[in-house]
């Protein structure tokens, strides 16, 4: 992250490097992932890693914690399709490429309104008065059928008018292309917006906002220009998945959405730029495989949060960048054993709880009280099935707790011989 | 008139219960200063559990029994998980409360299932308790006021009566002197927290079978309590009982009106073309706009006086 003046030729290839082949491989991946499921999966990661690189923003660079960002990409997703529907009208005339820019500046507009009475405070307050602007657009959104389009949502078709080079947007291939160009664009102007004087302030005023206003920066002022620039990103995710879907309900303002966002960009990582991508991509993708296989997945993605919150406050990207030292001292294998190990007792436990949450499931809100587990047929009513789960679940946490005093005699070891290192 | 009066007692009861919630959260908040995000979803386990317990035992026992598991559970939560993730700062703690907020309501899907529970009042509190003209206020109502009344002077008189009130007050503003002193304040923190969730659970066992004990129950009411609490101002105890009276008698009052801004226009001698944008605009009704009034209150609020009705400081 620091800014070297003089940058050595190998790590100049590295940044462009880090640029250039992730772009390259979004271009080639419908070769590779044809069919019509897999590109929705990726159309719906490309806008999801965009809002929530926007979320973080504010989280991860500003310290703000919003619990109502779902509405600036919400009511970008409405102008958006309301933009769609009056071009197919023939009423106003726009390219369908550029409609996620409507969404953007929607979203920035809403930002501008709404961003001034929410930055007034930072901190709790901000997230309590976030949260509260939230539900009140919600609660609007079924107040103002004209609008938001009532229980059934506003509906639209990107097909309107021949658009450039005979693009239409009727295959979800082409559509796939406009998410990832519009992502990559997003990506790097948020990047590069880390590393502007206003990137840095938001830093500033997140660590220490007396500090910042002593060295002349209003803290205020800062929060408000990054609310309304997450606002502008987060209006093109809007804008793009009003493309992508061709409908917009009220869902996309709701509080589950804004909690969403807020959760990938958390188990991504929010202390990282990085973080939010693996969590967009992470969470979209166990959203789809998790709840075609349980009805109680959302339980699961509440239990891996909150362990998240416990074990590791830096998301993902943090255990990653944690590990950074000790891959560069090439140290890896010696810690890597008691890794393995603490993985196979935390999946022993880990188990024991899946056989627990889906007993009592099938005991009390299925009709069906046999459930197949592992190509065992088991029954609820039965006392074995729960009996196996808590013993797997009692085994699973000593292993656990036995892995973990590994895993930390590990880490001091190489702590001590890192230390050691840097001082030969 | 009678509708009046009868509306005003409906919303005193509703904001007295309000309160219930606003008091424990206030009292967490300007403690700990921790925005207890689930404290409406021990709202929710209050009545939920009550539902459970009353099945077998009645409701009269479950209105003891009820409050005190989900007081142990909050207690429970603050040992192992708020104390945990304190240390990290606030906003994980934020986001912890959050999560556990998520992780309550897919619980309470996966033992009661979505749908609501059958939680009724009980029969010997089933009937009319007074009649203003010719509507009929009902005594369920009264003994929900008459519940949060003893709950708040039972407070009152605990925080300032008592010794451990007189130690909690000086936590508040002199962790450090107190623990000086030789009391142990993060075990008055733990107290604090199961109290407040346990007030909160108490007014789930009298509030759930008043209105509906639903898994969305707890999310219905979390917005409105943090309207609450900053309308009050941050951390004032007197500002939050003034708070939820208003929103209670607001939102009871909004629901109850049957017209539409057109008519009240209509009154004032404004006329609107019908068809026009303005005429749709004003054409929805008071009523339609009771979920909405207490957030619009909250944003007011911030913009004319940011440290709330009682308040004493900015953030």
């Amino acid at each position: 992250m620091s800014a070297v003046p003089q940058i050595p030729a190998q790590n100049l290839a590295i940044r462009w490097g880090t640029w250039i082949v992730p772009a390259i491989l979004v271009a080639l991946l419908p070769l590779f992932f044809k069919s019509g499921f897999a590109i929705n999966a990726l159309n719906e990661i490309g806008i999801m890693i965009i809002f929530a690189l926007s979320y973080n923003m504010l989280l991860g660079q500003s310290g703000m914690l919003s619990f109502g960002h779902a509405v600036y990409s919400g009511i970008g997703a409405y102008i958006a399709i309301h933009a769609l529907n009056l071009i197919g009208k023939g009423s106003f005339s726009f390219p369908v490429t550029l409609v996620p820019l409507i969404g953007g500046l929607a979203g920035m507009l809403c930002g501008v309104i709404l961003g001034y009475v929410s930055t007034k405070r930072a901190g709790t307050t901000f997230a309590m008065i976030s949260m509260g602007i939230g539900e009140m657009v919600a609660a609007c959104s079924l107040m103002f059928p004209a609008f938001f389009g009532g229980e059934a949502g506003i509906s639209s078709n990107r097909m309107t008018t021949p658009g450039w080079f005979g693009i239409t947007y009727g295959p979800s291939v082409e559509v796939y292309y406009l998410i990832a160009a519009w992502m990559l664009l997003a990506v790097l102007a948020m990047y590069a917006l880390t590393h502007t004087p206003l990137g840095r302030m938001m830093n500033a005023v997140r660590d220490n906002p007396e500090r910042a206003e002593f060295v002349g920066y209003n803290p205020q002022r800062v929060r408000y220009l990054a609310m309304i620039l997450a606002g502008f990103f987060a209006g093109i995710a809007g804008g793009l998945s009003a493309i992508n879907y061709e409908i917009v309900t009220a869902e996309a303002v709701g509080a589950v959405r804004s909690g969403n966002v807020l959760v990938m960009a958390f188990i991504g990582g929010m202390g990282q730029f990085f973080g939010p991508i693996i969590g967009a991509v992470l969470m979209v993708f166990l959203g789809l495989t998790l709840s075609g296989i349980t009805k109680a997945w959302l339980f699961y993605f509440g239990l891996l949060f909150l362990s998240m919150v416990l074990f590791a406050p830096g998301g993902l990207s943090g255990l990653i960048m944690l590990h950074q030292p000790i891959w560069r001292a090439k140290l890896m294998s010696r810690i890597a054993p008691s890794y393995v190990a603490a993985l196979l007792a935390g999946l022993v436990a880990f188990s024991g709880v899946i056989g627990l949450v889906e007993l009592t499931y099938r005991r009390l809100a299925e009709a069906d009280h046999k459930m197949k587990f592992f190509g065992m047929v088991v029954d609820a009513e039965q006392p074995l099935g729960w009996i196996a789960a808590l013993i797997l679940l009692a085994v699973g946490a000593w292993l656990c707790k036995m892995a973990w005093a590994k895993v930390s005699d590990a880490w001091r070891d190489i702590t001590l011989q890192l230390q050691g290192g840097k001082k030969a | 008139m009678e509708f009046f009066l009868i509306s005003l007692m409906h919303g005193i009861s509703f904001g007295l219960l309000l309160f219930m919630l606003s008091s424990g959260l206030t009292l967490i908040l300007s403690m700990m200063g921790v925005l207890n995000f689930a404290h409406a979803s021990f709202y929710m386990l209050g009545a939920y559990f009550a539902y459970q317990v009353s099945h077998y035992v009645g409701f009269w026992p479950a209105l003891i029994i009820a409050p005190l598991i989900v007081a142990a559970l909050g207690a429970a939560v603050e040992r192992f998980g708020l104390r945990r993730v304190h240390k990290y700062g606030h906003v994980p703690e934020l986001l912890f409360t959050f999560g556990l907020a998520f992780l309550i309501e897919e619980i309470v899907h996966i033992i009661w299932g979505r749908a609501p529970v059958d939680y009724q009042i009980p029969a010997a509190l089933d009937f009319t308790l007074f009649k203003i003209y010719s509507t009929s206020f009902p005594a369920y109502k009264g003994f929900m006021m008459l519940i949060s009344l003893l709950m708040m002077v039972g407070l009152w008189l605990m925080i300032t009566r008592t010794r451990i009130g007189l130690i909690i007050q000086a936590s508040i503003t002199h962790p450090q002197m107190v623990e000086a002193l030789g009391h142990n304040v993060t075990r008055v923190f733990m107290l604090v927290f199961g109290v407040g969730c346990g007030l909160a659970g108490l007014a789930g066992v009298i509030g759930g079978n008043a209105f509906v004990t639903e898994p969305s129950m707890a999310a219905t009411l979390g917005g409105i309590v943090f309207v609450v609490i900053v309308l009050g101002g941050l951390g004032s105890l007197t500002g939050a009982f003034i708070a939820s009276l208003l929103v209670g008698i607001i939102q009871t009052f909004s629901i109850a009106v049957d017209a539409s801004f057109l008519d009240v226009l209509a009154k004032i001698g404004i006329a609107l073309q019908p068809g026009s944008q303005l005429h749709n605009f004003f054409s929805i009704k008071i009523s339609q706009t009771a979920n909405v009034l207490p957030f619009l209150l909250m944003v007011l609020m911030l913009i004319v006086r940011p440290r709330g009705i009682m308040g004493t400081r900015e953030s």
